[in-house]
């Protein structure tokens, strides 16, 4: 063997080592081979079963929020500077898209106070952009940079809640992501490999998981109006009304005058799990953290005897009286079976989203069409590979082994590297590597029809395979940088599925100049070092 | 062994029964695009709620369309998988929180109608967690309680039972699960009290909102549309320009014809459908640059041919190959319609079509493009020999002609 093709070797072995290693690693059993295929060579969705959800956080929700909240601060800095004003509200931004406009109103201020009034907001609430309408009427705009905090933040809070509550259901190598470009986009996508019971998460995901222990200060109503009628038509100062959930089963009472500062939070919760009342029927008992133990514990001693309403989402779940001095722990009644309360305990650990979600897209393979997917995509690789092969022994003689080492070497290679990239197979990856095995054939083909043209018109062996390569080669070129030029623009303005062929064909393309060329041309030049005088080819 | 030697048909001469084949496929694709209104897009692309069911014994398609049409919004569309016992459903809707909702009622519904309403569970529908959660309890009354880790991998191994082959999602009795490691008699009776089987297993669920559905739609062409441009400037630049046009309406032509030819079978263009329409893209210019690569070899080796007779000899001469190039991958794709089962008809069927007419369309399409441009180029330079004066404009054109 000549010094040349010794290092043509040497770079074949070290490519199929490589390749190995991507496929099964470094195993120490037989058993560690195949764990560390399946960890490698990873399929997608598609074709193992699974979820895929594309979700979107309704920001909106936070700002509208926000401006409550600051309505009510605004409300207490203006009684305390003594500013009396007419009215104040907000508008209501219907989509994700107006958030930005959120705006509080405010009516009636007095024209002699506009000094310190303009003064107050200015120093309180520098996040808020000040615009006078009239002599009397103003308007609090959100800054866009404020806008723009807060959608990011909106967005990151609620994707770290979803994924908080994906661990806690224990589902295995799923992942959350954001989806688009820059980080204020509101869309996030989630995939769940394996999940047998998607609409179940897809529900534990949606829930707002707002919990709020507050004091009751009236009722039960059984109607708001009557609620309203009681105090005059007007709610006293930092209260609300709220509905009790109603359940199949269980005495309702109403609407309850509750304050509007809960005494606890969702925040305050510290542990939650599924457990059973006196009679045995299913709840949620929950723990509070350190501090807020201590702050439940004083209130409930000072206000024996009185009610409290436990809220959930804005409903009210249980609203009992309060019997003794209550440390540090508190339950939610009236699940209708373990699986509920423990889904409720799960969002409850996991903490609430800070603004509601929408599914924009499910997909979902079952867990039966799955395997199936994959036993009747093995089968028609199998069937596809063996009568590819079988033809080109068969036509090829000898040669036609050249041409399957270098297919198989070429799949070989492709799904190594799809490991080290840990990339995963999809069908549109399937699609790409079919192309791949038909331009990889194609190469094979080119070239040993050269080279038996070469033959026919009279060269000797060397000099026949050596142009029959050339020419084949020039070719081979042509017609992998048109497809890989296609891929790029593919691969850049392509989504998902359209990506994922692109990026395996790419794979299979470079890989296949390397076997269907190098390799190919290299096991050639080795029959030929092995005879002295070579007559003839078997091709 | 050899299949072709030598052989000197005369693809050029007999263009025209092919040319006029293509322009009547063409013609009924675009016909049945245009009177139903575009490509049938699939749920992908539309924005809308579709289920793939499997039963055991297939009821009656009217009755599941009435069925389902009473409970859930929208317009609810039920069609049998030929030669299987699945049905897709689906209903199409402009709301995202409607369709949410749709997806609920749709897997409702098919449990009131074709399930049992005792308040078990369907084992055949049920995912681990619910059924580990179900069967604890009874175990334990029975006082044959399993540990957690016992009872998840009895559970474990029923559902991969219960998925693979070859009962793929539906059981019919649960004494077939007694063969399964770690399932004690007792679970089978609690299994048996507690769950049921229902005749259906839901396969696959798609829910796509339309706002997503056009944003997938819009993307997929502009990707393919600029890839083409790509490859046409690549081709241009490697060749010469009517070249690259040449290849890239030969491909555009296959892609319309396979296109046309859904609308015309009525079936949908889905996403993994796209990503076949780029597979046979890609074949197509495969196949097309093989043969322009020779006759541009050819034209530097055989001056004195005309270029129509250069052609001829240039689709002669790789003609072994592409018949075998395309055989081989057509058994390949031909392998997956057959054997890939039915996640990958739409897709493999595309294939099957594209590989026939990607190769067809680059003897028959862009070859007698190449020559319409030569022929004239021909008249023009005649033409200027008539009149010498605007015979340097057509210089730079004509250089291609030799």
């Amino acid at each position: 063997m000549s010094k040349n093709l010794k290092y043509k070797w040497l770079l074949i072995l070290a490519v199929v080592i490589a390749s190995l290693y991507g496929i099964i690693g470094l195993p120490k059993s037989l058993e560690q081979v195949g764990d560390n295929f399946r960890r490698n060579v990873r399929l997608g969705l598609d074709l193992r079963g699974g979820s895929h959800l594309v979700l979107q956080v309704q920001v909106q929700d936070a700002f509208k929020a926000e401006a409550d909240q600051v309505i009510e601060r605004l409300k207490e800095d203006l009684a305390r500077a003594g500013i009396i004003y007419e009215d104040i509200n907000r508008n209501d931004p219907a989509s994700l898209e107006e958030a930005d406009t959120i705006q509080v109103n405010l009516r009636g201020v007095p024209l002699d106070k506009t000094g310190p009034f303009r003064a107050l907001i200015t120093e309180r609430y520098p996040q808020w952009a000040l615009t006078a309408v009239s002599s009397s009427e103003y308007r609090l705009n959100i800054r866009p940079t404020e806008a723009l905090a807060l959608r990011r933040d909106t967005v990151e809070r609620a994707i770290r809640t979803i994924e908080n509550r994906i661990n806690g259901l224990g589902l295995a190598e799923s992942t959350v992501q954001q989806r688009g470009r820059s980080d204020a986009e509101s869309e996030a996508l989630v995939q769940m490999p394996g999940v047998d019971d998607p609409a179940r998460v897809k529900a534990i995901l949606q829930t707002a998981a707002l919990l709020e222990i507050a004091e009751v200060k009236d009722g039960p109503f059984a109607t708001m109006e009557q609620a309203l009628a009681k105090h005059g038509g007007v709610l006293p100062l930092n209260t609300r009304l709220v509905k009790q959930l109603q359940r199949a089963g269980e005495n309702f009472e109403g609407w309850f005058l509750l304050n509007r500062t809960p005494v606890i939070t969702g925040r305050d919760v510290r542990n939650a799990r599924p457990g059973r009342d006196e009679f045995g029927k299913w709840e949620t008992d929950f723990t509070l953290a350190q501090d807020a133990a201590r702050r439940f514990g004083r209130y409930t001693e000072a206000n024996i005897g009185n009610r409290l309403a436990v809220v959930l989402d804005g409903q009210i779940r249980t609203a009992p009286v309060i019997q003794s001095r209550i440390e540090d722990s508190g339950r939610i009644t009236g699940a209708s079976d373990e699986q509920e309360a423990a889904d409720l305990a799960l969002v409850l650990r996991a903490g609430s989203l800070p603004a509601s979600i929408t599914y924009l897209e499910e997909r979902t393979v079952g867990p039966s069409l799955g395997s199936d997917s994959i036993r009747q995509g093995f089968l028609a690789a199998i069937v596809g590979l063996i009568a590819v092969v079988a033809v080109m022994l068969l036509y090829y003689r000898k040669s036609g082994i050249n041409a399957t080492v270098a297919l198989v070497l070429n799949a070989f290679i492709l799904v190594a590297v799809l490991g080290y990239f840990e990339a995963v197979l999809t069908l549109p990856g399937i699609a790409g590597i079919i192309l791949t095995i038909g331009m990889a054939v194609d190469s094979n083909v080119l070239v040993f029809e050269r080279i038996r043209e070469e033959l026919r018109i009279g060269k000797a062996v060397p000099a026949a395979i050596d142009t029959g390569f050339g020419k084949a080669f020039l070719t081979t070129i042509d017609t992998h940088v048109t497809t890989i030029v296609a891929c790029a623009f593919l691969f850049m303005f392509g989504t998902g599925p359209v990506k994922g062929f692109a990026v395996t064909l790419v794979i299979g393309l470079t890989a296949n100049i390397f076997t269907a060329v190098f390799v190919s041309k290299s096991m050639f030049e080795y029959g030929l070092s092995r005879r002295r005088q070579v007559a003839s080819l078997s091709i | 062994m050899q299949l072709f030697k030598d052989t000197k048909f005369d693809f050029l001469g007999k263009k025209w029964p092919f040319i006029i084949f293509s322009l009547v496929l063409l013609a009924a694709g675009i016909g049945s695009l245009v009177v139903k209104g575009g490509p049938r897009y699939g749920i992908d692309f539309r924005g809308g709620a579709l289920m793939y069911v499997k039963f055991m014994e297939l009821p009656a398609i009217d009755k599941i369309r009435s069925a389902l049409s009473a409970r859930v919004p929208g317009e609810i569309s039920v069609q049998r998988i030929v030669g299987t016992n699945e049905i897709m459903v689906g209903t199409e809707l402009k709301d995202e929180k409607a369709l949410d909702a749709a997806r609920r009622q749709m897997i409702e519904t098919l449990a009131l109608n074709f399930g049992e309403q005792s308040g078990r569970l369907d084992f055949n529908n049920a995912g681990q967690q619910a059924l580990i959660e179900r069967l604890r309890e009874p175990l334990l009354k029975q006082g044959a309680g399993a540990s957690d880790e016992e009872l998840q991998k009895a559970v474990a191994g029923m559902l991969a039972m219960r998925d693979g082959a070859p009962h793929s999602g539906l059981l019919t009795s649960f004494d077939q699960l007694s063969a399964v490691e770690g399932v004690t008699p007792a679970m089978i009776a609690a299994l048996k009290q507690e769950c049921y089987l229902a005749p259906f297993s839901i396969r696959s669920v798609e829910v796509v909102g339309p706002k997503i559905g056009a944003e997938l739609r819009e993307q997929a062409l502009m990707a393919t549309l600029l890839a083409l441009g790509g490859m046409l400037v690549y081709v241009a630049f490697r060749f010469e320009w009517i070249y690259g046009v040449a290849a890239v309406l030969a491909v555009f032509h296959d892609t319309l014809i396979t296109v046309g030819l859904f609308s015309l079978l009525d079936m949908e263009i889905s996403l993994t459908v796209v990503a076949a329409l780029l597979t046979l893209v890609g074949y197509s210019m495969n196949d097309t640059i093989v043969i322009f690569d020779r006759v541009r070899e050819n034209l530097k080796l055989m001056r004195k041919e005309s270029f129509p007779s250069l052609v001829n000899i240039s689709i002669n001469q790789t003609l072994s190959r592409t018949v075998l190039t395309s055989g081989l991958t057509f058994l390949t794709v031909l392998a997956l319609f057959l054997f890939g089962g039915q996640v990958l008809r739409g897709f493999s069927f595309a294939l099957v079509v594209g590989v026939v007419i990607g190769t067809y369309s680059t003897i028959f399409i862009a070859s007698p493009i190449l020559l319409f441009w030569q022929n004239l180029l021909e008249k023009r330079k005649r033409a200027a020999v008539l009149a010498p004066a605007t015979a340097d404009s057509r210089k730079s054109g004509a250089k291609s002609v030799r």
